[in-house]
């Protein structure tokens, strides 16, 4: 039978036939309806929140808030409006979350390398720390280091005192606030002069070393560099630096910078629990990277130290660092637990006391949901582009 | 492929319409169908709602919705409860997930402009004061210049606080809490010098610590805080309906009907008006919807206001508040209910 029945049918199927199109046709669709389903959601929530005689708008924002706050890295009082509390409440979450992250993660790395200790003790003490801070649940940890940890400070009148400068008592740890004098921006200038001359510094002393052997002594010049340069403008300038000292006036210690009970409770909760996760997390990426690489690198003479840091770990990164975003992220969605210590973070202050105050839920709960997807996406951003860099090249 | 699109295009549209359509003034007959109210109150303040160790509810709050359960199905016990912290209370009511907050609120001009809310009546007309331990050596509250005050989040205290200091021109450091047990725990653990509540709760609250003589409420009243139940805008029956409940209540202490005499007068008094309340004559429950011996039921099962509160907060409690302000008109306080009549 001659196969010339392929000259009678249509190079392309009509277009309900067509696989391509009919994909094309449904994506088109969903997201048609995706589309309408939201809008039709925000829709009848304002038609009804309008029914039931709630206020709707951001205009709350600029009304005047009322309350006061415990803590605050920007000049705040009751005078201020709403808007302020929601920027508070930010800096203060972003303030324990990048604290958090940081001792987490000094914390867990040195956790997880010494889990894998040939040492029994040090190994069985690590693994000890990771199993009770991995399997208490976080809120409990947080109540525990607030509440066991207040009735062992003193009251404000019998602070503990080191040198009538640093106090200690259970309204929180008091420090000498820095004044800076505005001669005090040529010291600044001479800190960022002071960085980049190490930067430069290093990249110069590697340069050499790679194409001649030779090491030079970076971390001493460069500790000098940054000490030293800073020093002579703060000198030059007329010393530019007083100290706000601490007193105890009636109740309660004025002046001075505080540290809050809240503060150190939650950091410490945090850092303690993520840290239990990211040693597994190393552990993991330490056991990841091949033994040979290990006994390659003992034969050519390096001790177990320098292996561990110029051979396994850079290796090693590759694995840890995706897992490290997540507890990053999970670090930071867990300081909203603060409102049970009364930390004032974002949650407690904008989603619990000025919602409460305005009754605006919809929106506030809206405000704080993108606040922390920003964040979150923000830190993944970082840690995709620093693990690129990590990267292994192959050829 | 056409058949499946078209069938599921048309269930979007169906349950598009049905979603659409809102319920208003409904809440009467939603209660009635479940069979029960559903009560919004404290997660736990003695003397205005608090559950003990079998689960059982009492306190003023608790028994004003006793007794609109009363009212409604003539059975005090056909309540549930809902336990709710501070911030969570309007949204709970606005939501639909209760019928009626009972939760020592204060009413005031925001709160019944700006989320769809109506405060059906004062049961307890309290003040702001402030808590101090006895060995602060303070002895009013202009004296508290520069202390740290803990406070329970998202209550009219937090703004009436940061007010009365700024008057003052003295400063503080807020410490706030989500619950009331928590500020008590940390004012006992020191974190703060002093407790800032409604009155009422401070009373409640000391009795929470180890040594209650140890703690003195300072005299200082700073602001006005009128409690009552607050029901969802638009309800007119069912907002006059928990009105009314909390009157049928003040009235019969005006008239000296209790829960205990109030058979007998039902059989032996000629007093018009007490004839009224029980239900005996007038207009009974036909304006509210309700049956006849609706304020009958409130009476017997719940007892009148004086019942009610002594046996919460007043001389029948721990906490032993004096009627004070909530004493009836006639005994030179300010209740005063409108007739039945």
């Amino acid at each position: 039978m001659p196969m010339d029945n392929q000259d009678d049918m249509p190079s392309r199927p009509p277009f309900w036939n067509d696989p391509d199109k009919r994909a094309l046709i449904f994506q088109v669709l969903v997201l048609a309806a995706v589309f309408a389903f939201f809008a039709y959601i925000f829709s009848n929530t304002l038609h009804n929140l309008e029914k039931r005689g709630i206020s709707t708008g951001f205009d709350f924002l600029n009304n005047e808030a009322g309350f006061g706050i415990l803590m605050s890295l920007i000049p705040y009082d009751e005078t201020y409006t709403f808007g302020r509390t929601f920027l508070v409440g930010l800096l203060n979450t972003i303030l324990v979350s990048f604290l958090g992250i940081i001792l987490a993660t000094i914390i867990g790395f040195i956790i997880g390398i010494a889990r894998l200790s040939n040492n029994w003790l040090v190994a069985k003490i690590a693994a000890v720390y990771i199993e009770t801070f991995r399997n208490i649940p976080l809120l409990l940890q947080i109540l525990f280091w607030y509440f066991a940890m207040l009735p062992l400070l003193p009251h404000p009148r019998q602070s503990v005192n080191f040198g009538d400068a640093f106090f200690l008592n259970s309204r929180g740890f008091y420090m000498p606030a820095p004044v800076f004098e505005s001669p005090f921006l040529w010291v600044l200038a001479a800190m960022i002069i002071a960085i980049i001359a190490v930067v430069v510094l290093v990249r110069w002393a590697h340069k050499r070393q790679a194409q001649t052997g030779q090491q030079f002594h970076t971390i001493w010049v460069s500790l000098a560099i940054l000490v030293v340069l800073p020093l002579i403008a703060y000198i030059a300038t007329g010393m530019p630096l007083s100290w706000n000292l601490p007193e105890l006036k009636g109740f309660n210690f004025r002046g001075g910078m505080t540290i809050i009970p809240e503060l150190a409770a939650l950091l410490l909760a945090l850092s303690i629990y993520t840290a239990a996760f990211i040693a597994e997390i190393v552990r993991s990426g330490i056991q990841a990277v091949s033994h040979g690489q290990t006994e390659a690198a003992y034969s050519l003479g390096l001790r177990p130290g320098k292996t561990l840091q110029l051979v396994v770990i850079p290796q090693a990164m590759r694995v840890i660092i995706p897992q490290l975003t997540s507890q990053y992220l999970n670090l930071t969605k867990n300081s909203s637990l603060a409102a049970a210590v009364g930390y004032p973070d974002l949650v407690a202050v904008f989603a619990g006391t000025t919602l409460n105050q305005t009754g605006q839920a919809v929106e506030i709960i809206f405000m704080t949901m993108m606040v922390y997807l920003t964040i979150s996406l923000l830190i993944s951003l970082f840690m995709n582009w620093y693990n690129k860099k990590m990267a292994l090249v192959e050829r | 492929m056409n058949h499946k699109l078209l069938v599921s295009a048309t269930a979007l549209v169906a349950a598009m319409t049905f979603s659409a359509a809102s319920h208003a003034g409904a809440t009467l007959d939603a209660v009635k169908e479940k069979g029960h109210v559903q009560c919004g109150v404290t997660t736990g303040l003695a003397g205005f709602s608090q559950s003990n160790d079998k689960g059982e509810w009492t306190g003023i709050d608790v028994d004003m919705c006793r007794a609109v359960a009363a009212a409604v199905f003539g059975d005090a016990k056909k309540v549930k409860f809902t336990p709710l912290t501070a911030k969570e209370r309007f949204t709970a009511l606005q939501s639909g997930e209760i019928d009626m907050l009972s939760r020592n609120t204060t009413w005031t001009l925001t709160r019944d402009t700006n989320l769809g809310l109506n405060f059906a009546g004062v049961n307890y007309y309290d003040g702001q004061g402030f808590l101090v331990s006895k060995n602060l050596g303070v002895k009013s509250a202009t004296e508290l210049d520069g202390a740290a005050v803990c406070i329970q989040a998202g209550t009219t205290t937090e703004l009436n606080l940061a007010d009365y200091f700024r008057r003052h021109g003295m400063k503080y450091t807020p410490i706030t809490f989500d619950r009331s047990e928590e500020t008590i725990k940390a004012f006992e653990a020191g974190r703060c010098d002093v407790l800032t509540s409604d009155q009422s709760q401070l009373y409640a609250l000391r009795i929470q610590l180890a040594k209650p003589d140890s703690a003195m409420v300072l005299p200082e009243v700073v602001s006005k805080e009128p409690l009552g139940p607050v029901v969802r805008n638009g309800d007119e029956d069912w907002f006059k309906i928990v009105r009314w409940s909390l009157n049928a209540m003040l009235n019969a202490e005006e008239l000296g009907i209790t829960s205990a005499n109030i058979d007998d007068l039902k059989g032996s008094s000629t007093d018009p008006n007490v004839r009224r309340l029980i239900g005996l004559e007038g207009i009974k429950g036909q304006g509210l919807g309700l049956a006849d011996d609706w304020a009958y039921n409130i009476v017997k099962q719940v007892g009148n206001y004086s019942e009610v509160f002594e046996r919460n907060v007043g001389k029948g409690s721990a906490l032993g508040i004096a009627r004070g302000l909530n004493a009836l008109w006639t005994d030179g306080g300010i209740q005063y209910a409108a007739p039945i009549r």
